[in-house]
């Protein structure tokens, strides 16, 4: 039954470009200031960002600011490999990119583990902070990464239909939406293979209580670097596909604040839930686009343009209302409610 | 049921093996065992460990084995040093001079999951398990400290995967069912009672499949009928071949259940021996009764 339901639940998503066509809530569902297949793609990135930084932050419990970097590495890594403005002059075909860019995700995962296993909590939040901003500053600052003017010309990936048009053009993103919840639908079975097994228990044990797991014969170390290069790779998914859709690829669109955001994501949905972790991801997206092309009754300016001031809104009544997130985790909430007193102390 | 030791991995067969090849030799000659015990017999070794933390030195030139297969109390007052020589040998301190050896090897320095694996398992004086896990996925954790099941073959659910998870789920039933709080198996570790909770515990520690098993003051808390429900779970335990460390200072239940005995106070052995021994010992008698005194 449960099987039924999932694979009903695909489809659906499968057909959500269509969503506008849904007669009377139709048109209320999908965004105006950008078209809607767009913004299902963004969604799809987001998704995948929150489905990864689940497994680091969720899973084994691993406070990570800076995961932004990973996205930016899958990202700059196409760009590296495909670009004519790199100073690699390779040109590899977008599909052939990929899965060099996605290893050098991964090893970046591991560089940011490595020194870091012995962090915790703030402090570990305060590290993965700096790996974002030198990515970014590396990446504004130096000539091989091209700052602002960034990386034009990467390929799209490849396919074309029976009249030589290709399947992923310019000008409709549907097709980069369907290739985006494939994706995010294989990464779903891999992360909950993972969190049913002997792997997801021993981050569930490091995140209780890391000592004890250690003394009871879980190999810590292993599992925490494990936990940052399968976040990593997940998020340089998110990376090689934006690259593969944008054709474009500068060092503005790596600020901190996306952190924070797909972050602020992944608590609202439910830390450590997979679904939640996917509502949320989706949600950061679809309500700043949701947002665009409608004005304001009095100034008549955008919405979009009051985003984090509404988007704030909506994380502080989320959070005040379910502060185990909208599709809590059983443990974590129960993890919560352990904390509620260091909150507020009574 | 009675034997949940039976299905021991193949690492620790290898490791069960090794001392017998090596250490004995080297150890014979290095190590003076004492008290007229041969030194294949000995288990665990705590040669001369001093540890300080800072200016307060904590142990001081301690020194005992272990045989296999006995029941082993370490006692003395609060703030003798019990806990402290407890992690010295699981790897939580590192000794500042001395060498702890088990089976032959020495363990100072060794991380923590490996000294686990290695046969040495543990309890904690105050509770420390999962508490957001259920009974049966705490047993599992420490029943995965044996299995080789990696990332990729739990990502593809390869055959070892499940094989592995089958046969982990079948012995941590079976442990739950051996220390009999199998009826809350589903349950988060947090709602269980304090009694089960230390239960749980004690099976978490077997399933890692040890030689040797700590227990940390395990009854602390406990009223009597728990107290001999305990006694009896530790013979038990001992029955399928596993050597038992006991610390405690309930001096009645030590005397009641263990072989040997040895004595802490201020960081220094003062005694040893089996319970009569001790019990008749005059530093042990003034150390419990706070009688001052050289003899330490």
């Amino acid at each position: 039954m449960r099987g039924i339901g999932v694979l009903v639940l695909a489809v659906l998503a499968f057909l959500l470009p269509y969503a506008g066509s849904i007669p009377g809530i139709g048109p209320q569902i999908i965004t105006q200031g950008i078209d809607w297949p767009s913004a299902l793609f963004n969604m799809s990135y987001y998704v995948l960002l929150s489905l990864g930084l689940n497994v680091v932050v969720g899973f084994a419990g691993l406070l990570d600011l800076g995961y932004v970097g990973f996205f930016a590495v899958g990202a700059y890594g196409t760009a590296l490999l495909t670009s004519n403005d790199s100073i690699m002059h390779t040109k590899w075909a977008w599909i052939a990119a990929a899965p060099f860019a996605l290893a050098g995700t991964m090893l970046a995962g591991l560089l940011l583990g490595w020194p870091t296993l012995r962090l915790r909590g703030d402090y570990l939040a305060i590290v993965t902070l700096g790996f974002a901003e030198i990515i970014r500053i590396v990446a504004t600052s130096t000539q091989t990464l091209r700052g602002d003017r960034g990386f034009t010309g990467i390929p799209h990936p490849p396919g074309s239909f029976s009249d030589g048009k290709p399947i992923f053009g310019v000008t409709d993103a549907t097709p980069y939406f369907w290739l985006g919840l494939t994706v995010i639908i294989l990464v779903i079975l891999g992360v909950r293979n993972l969190d049913r097994s002997r792997v997801g228990r021993s981050w569930l044990a490091i995140r209780e209580d890391e000592e004890a797991a250690e003394i009871m014969g879980v190999r810590t170390t292993k599992f925490k670097l494990w936990a940052f290069a399968i976040g990593a790779f997940i998020g340089g998914l998110g990376g090689v596909l934006f690259a593969g859709e944008q054709g474009f690829v500068n060092s503005q669109t790596f600020v901190l604040q996306f952190s924070i955001l797909v972050l602020a994501g992944v608590v609202m949905g439910g830390s450590g839930n997979i679904a939640g972790a996917i509502l949320g991801g989706a949600l950061i997206s679809y309500i700043p686009d949701r947002l665009r092309g409608i004005s304001d009754p009095f100034f008549h300016t955008d919405l979009y343009e009051y985003r984090f001031a509404i988007f704030g809104v909506v994380i502080i009544v989320i959070m005040v209302l379910r502060p185990q997130g909208l599709i809590p985790s059983r443990r974590r909430a129960m993890e919560l409610k352990d904390r509620e007193k260091e909150v507020a102390p009574l | 049921m009675s034997e949940p030791h039976i299905e021991t991995p193949q690492e620790l067969d290898d490791a069960n093996a090794r001392p017998v090849d090596e250490a004995v030799p080297t150890g014979d000659a290095a190590v003076p065992v004492g008290r007229g015990v041969r030194s294949e017999d000995v288990l665990l070794e705590v040669d001369d460990v001093t540890l300080r933390f800072g200016g307060v030195v904590a142990l001081n030139g301690v020194s005992f084995s272990l045989r296999k297969g006995e029941i082993f109390g370490l006692i003395g007052p609060n703030g003798a040093g019990k806990t402290t020589c407890f992690n010295a040998m699981t790897g939580v301190y590192q000794p500042t001079s001395g060498a702890i050896r088990f089976q032959g090897q020495s363990i100072v320095g060794k991380k923590k999951h490996e000294i686990t694996r290695g046969g040495i398992a543990r309890t904690f004086q105050n509770v420390r398990l999962f508490p957001e896990m259920t009974a049966l996925e705490n047993v599992m954790v420490g029943a995965d400290a044996h299995h080789q099941t990696s990332v990729l073959s739990a990502l593809f659910r390869l055959p070892r995967h499940w094989r592995e998870e089958r046969s982990g789920r079948e012995r941590s039933i079976e442990l739950l069912k051996f220390v009999g709080i199998m009826h809350r198996a589903g349950d988060v570790a947090r709602n269980l009672s304090y009694g089960e909770q230390r239960r749980l515990e004690i099976a978490r520690a077997l399933a890692t499949n040890p030689t040797l098993l700590c227990l940390d003051e395990p009854a602390a808390g406990f009223n009597p009928a728990e107290k001999a429900d305990l006694l009896a779970l530790i013979r038990r335990i001992r029955d399928t071949g596993v050597t038992v460390l006991l610390i405690e200072h309930d001096m009645r239940l030590v005397m009641g259940v263990t072989d040997r005995i040895v004595v802490l106070e201020f960081g220094r052995k003062i005694a040893e021996g089996t319970p009569a021994e001790v019990r008749d010992n005059p530093a042990v008698i003034a150390a419990y009764l706070g009688v001052p005194t050289d003899a330490a």
